[in-house]
């Protein structure tokens, strides 16, 4: 009695995998052979010295990493990554935030006003530097409405700032709308009894919405940091990172030496220490600061 | 959802560089070496997508398929960067069309040291002479030749006549020194000097290649693309009068940030005349008129002299800076191939091409079929030019050329000395 039930057991538990692995087939296949492949490519090119042409002849190693790093050019290119972090961190976010709780309040034409502030975030970020530069070239739009007369995009001193407004101004309604989402999801009561109880508004910011607005906010976070880290369209199409590397990031460091200088080695090591960086950061991210968040529940109040 | 963006974005970075794919091109599928009348077929890249050149050479190939029963081209035409990706990607996977766009030069080179293209010293030796010798100069590598050019300009000054008038200048300068005197006098009246793209770096390389081959000569520009010796004194010094020249802020206002075509661009400033020079090749005129509303006015108000001459330079008069078009043939391109460009630049073809002002034709005797007066000044300077630097992005190994233009424009933007941008050209060429 008892084989019978734990064949029939077994084999049913066969055909369980054998329906997963039907249908994970494809996805995983698909996978495999348009990300990890062209990954573990990138990572055999980044050990040679290869132009382009002819056979993968000279190894060189790790030179290509080492060469990196003593690049001035490159090392130059991470640290303006590293401002677009910061820069988004300390004033898109909380612009985007400032915007989602004025928009969240009872505010005469609120539903226009979400439209036209998540607008940018839906044009190519082609047509936003196109956009972009033509307001800021000399004797242009910028210039006409601002009180110093400045080169904003010839400065090599000022076009990364500038460069980040045209960034933040298409990039603010994303995590403007992200908020919304995050805010229209906390109960009011919360907020009302805490107002009940004598809390001041901006008390019931810090202690009620803030808290819980906290699985948005590192999720927006998150979402900022790669973005910054992976930046090239909207910097390709204004400046290509110039002038004289001023507002060079990772990727356009990477595609400049892989396909002006067709050095495609030396790319491909860039291409994996760029992707290093992301991995890294979004598997830390991930495991301390989203565990709690992907774990489930919204009802741990967020902290 | 995020992890997977993370991965998709990696794929990307890393397909970027991998540049894998593109193996369904049909290239060099042709049967090889064959002669008589064996039906024989190859295939034919080329980048004149624009009329007229491009009916001009379907109906060449139309005629030369009618007198040539047996040979059947496939024809491919392509967007110039089009063309070169897919170049890039098709010769990855080690195959390469039978005939195809090529410039000459570094690029050339690589593709010869590859094994990927073919030796046509022979199939040529009857008739290249009958083609200008700056021109046919540019596809030789180690003394053989390895393409055929159709197409040969030449980087000069343009001007706005009108402008120059208006500054008191009666004649075009002929040195270095007349040439800063007229900058001067066009800054004491008013106008700016001087128009450049320095966002897209080339237009200002522009101004040093040009100083080199002035100063530094040709022969140790050859000397450097073999021994990266850019650091040598002739190099240093064409930094330095750049330098002067930078130093008297001829250039319009954000000229850093300036592309050479498009809105707020080099070519807009001539055009619309709000600056009197520009350092630019024969294809400047067509792309002045673009970028304003009254194109024929800007036509008719320019003028065009060569890159002045340094004193005390090594450089030559009959020396110019520039390059052109032609066409290279794949390692196992059939001769018919060769025979068919040698067809395509004879005067029948060229002349049409010439005529059209779409290129400046090479077979010698075909210059009398440019009429447009732009045009003519060129090829005046050229009839008497027996040596042409090609452009520096071509004629050196693609990663010396950009740091040329990398260094150059921190001389342009007030960041490098000329001692720095001769050592980081160096260093570049050094590095291999």
């Amino acid at each position: 009695m008892a084989a019978p039930v734990r064949r029939a057991r077994r084999s049913r538990a066969r055909r369980r995998w054998a329906t997963i692995a039907l249908f994970l087939a494809p996805a995983l296949a698909l996978y495999a052979l348009l990300v990890i492949a062209p990954i573990l490519q990138a990572i055999y090119y980044s050990g040679f010295r290869w132009n382009g042409l002819g056979d993968l002849d000279t190894f060189v190693g790790l030179d290509n990493f080492k060469r990196a790093f003593s690049d001035d050019v490159f090392i130059g290119a991470i640290e303006h990554n590293g401002i677009f972090i910061a820069l988004s961190l300390a004033l898109q976010l909380p612009f985007a935030l400032g915007v989602a709780l004025l928009l969240n309040a009872q505010l005469k034409g609120r539903a226009l006003l979400r439209i036209l502030y998540f607008a940018p975030f839906v044009l190519s970020e082609v047509v936003t530097g196109v956009v972009f530069t033509l307001l800021l070239q000399p004797g242009g739009f910028a210039d006409a409405v601002s009180p110093v007369d400045r080169e904003w995009l010839a400065d090599p001193g000022i076009v990364i700032y500038t460069l980040f407004v045209a960034i933040s101004w298409k990039y603010f309604g994303f995590h403007m709308i992200l908020y919304l989402a995050g805010l229209q999801q906390i109960p009011r009561e919360l907020q009302e009894a805490a107002l009940i109880d004598g809390a001041r508004p901006h008390e019931v910011f810090r202690y009620v919405t803030l808290p819980l607005l906290g699985p948005t906010i590192r999720i927006s976070v998150f979402l900022s940091i790669i973005g910054a880290l992976q930046l090239f369209d909207l910097i390709w199409v204004m400046t290509g990172g110039g002038p004289v590397h001023a507002s060079n990031t990772m990727a356009i460091y990477m595609v400049d030496w892989g396909f002006k200088r067709f050095q495609f080695g030396y790319a491909s090591a860039v291409a994996v220490i760029l992707l290093a960086i992301s991995l890294l950061f979004a598997l830390t991210y991930q495991r301390l600061v989203l565990r709690r968040d992907i774990e489930g529940a919204l009802t741990t109040m967020g902290r | 959802m995020f992890k997977c963006a993370l991965g998709v974005v990696a794929a990307a970075a890393a397909l970027a560089v991998s540049g894998c794919g593109g193996g369904d091109d049909d290239a060099g599928s042709s049967a090889s070496k064959s002669s008589g009348d064996e039906p024989v077929a190859f295939e034919w890249w080329h980048i004149q997508n624009n009329e007229p050149m491009k009916s001009i050479w379907q109906e060449a190939a139309d005629q030369y398929m009618a007198d040539h029963p047996n040979v059947k081209i496939n024809i491919t035409v392509l967007e110039n960067e089009a063309f070169k990706s897919k170049l890039t990607t098709t010769m990855q996977g080690g195959k390469t069309p039978d005939m195809f766009q090529s410039w000459g030069g570094g690029t050339l080179k690589e593709q010869v040291d590859a094994g990927l293209v073919k030796d046509v010293s022979e199939l040529t030796s009857g008739w290249i002479d009958e083609l200008n010798p700056a021109a046919v100069g540019l596809y030789q590598v180690d003394g053989k030749q390895y393409g055929v050019p159709f197409n040969l300009g030449m980087v000069g000054i343009w001007y706005r006549k009108s402008l120059f008038e208006k500054a008191g200048i009666d004649a075009p300068p002929e040195t270095w020194s007349e040439f800063l005197e007229d900058v001067q006098k066009l800054k004491d009246a008013g106008i700016t000097p001087l128009a450049v793209g320095a966002k897209d770096k080339w237009p200002g390389m522009f101004w040093w290649a040009n100083l080199s081959l002035r100063i530094a000569g040709k022969d140790a520009m050859a000397q450097a693309g073999e021994d990266g010796s850019f650091d040598s004194p002739g190099f240093v010094k064409a930094g330095e009068e750049l330098k002067k020249l930078v130093d008297m802020k001829p250039f319009q206002d954000g000229f850093l940030a300036a592309p050479w075509d498009g809105a707020g661009g080099e070519a807009a400033e001539i055009g619309n005349g709000r600056a009197a020079m520009d350092l630019m090749g024969q294809w400047a005129p067509a792309t002045f008129a673009a970028n304003t509303k009254d194109g024929e006015k800007v036509l008719e108000d320019l003028g065009w002299f060569p890159f002045p001459m340094v004193e005390g330079g090594a450089g030559q008069p009959g020396e110019q800076f520039g390059g052109g078009d032609g066409f290279a043939f794949g390692a196992d391109a059939p001769p018919e191939a060769v025979d068919f460009a040698r067809f395509l630049v004879s005067s029948e073809i060229a002349e049409k091409g010439g005529a059209s002002g779409a290129i400046l034709p090479v077979i010698k005797g075909s210059e009398a079929s440019v009429t447009d007066p732009n045009m003519k000044a060129v090829l005046d300077e050229r009839a008497q030019s027996d040596f042409v630097q090609l452009f520096l992005d071509q004629a050196y190994a693609p990663a010396v050329g950009q740091a040329i233009n990398d260094a150059v424009q921190g001389l342009f933007a007030g960041k490098s000395s000329p001692q720095d941008v001769a050592q980081q050209i160096a260093d570049a060429a050094k590095a291999g």
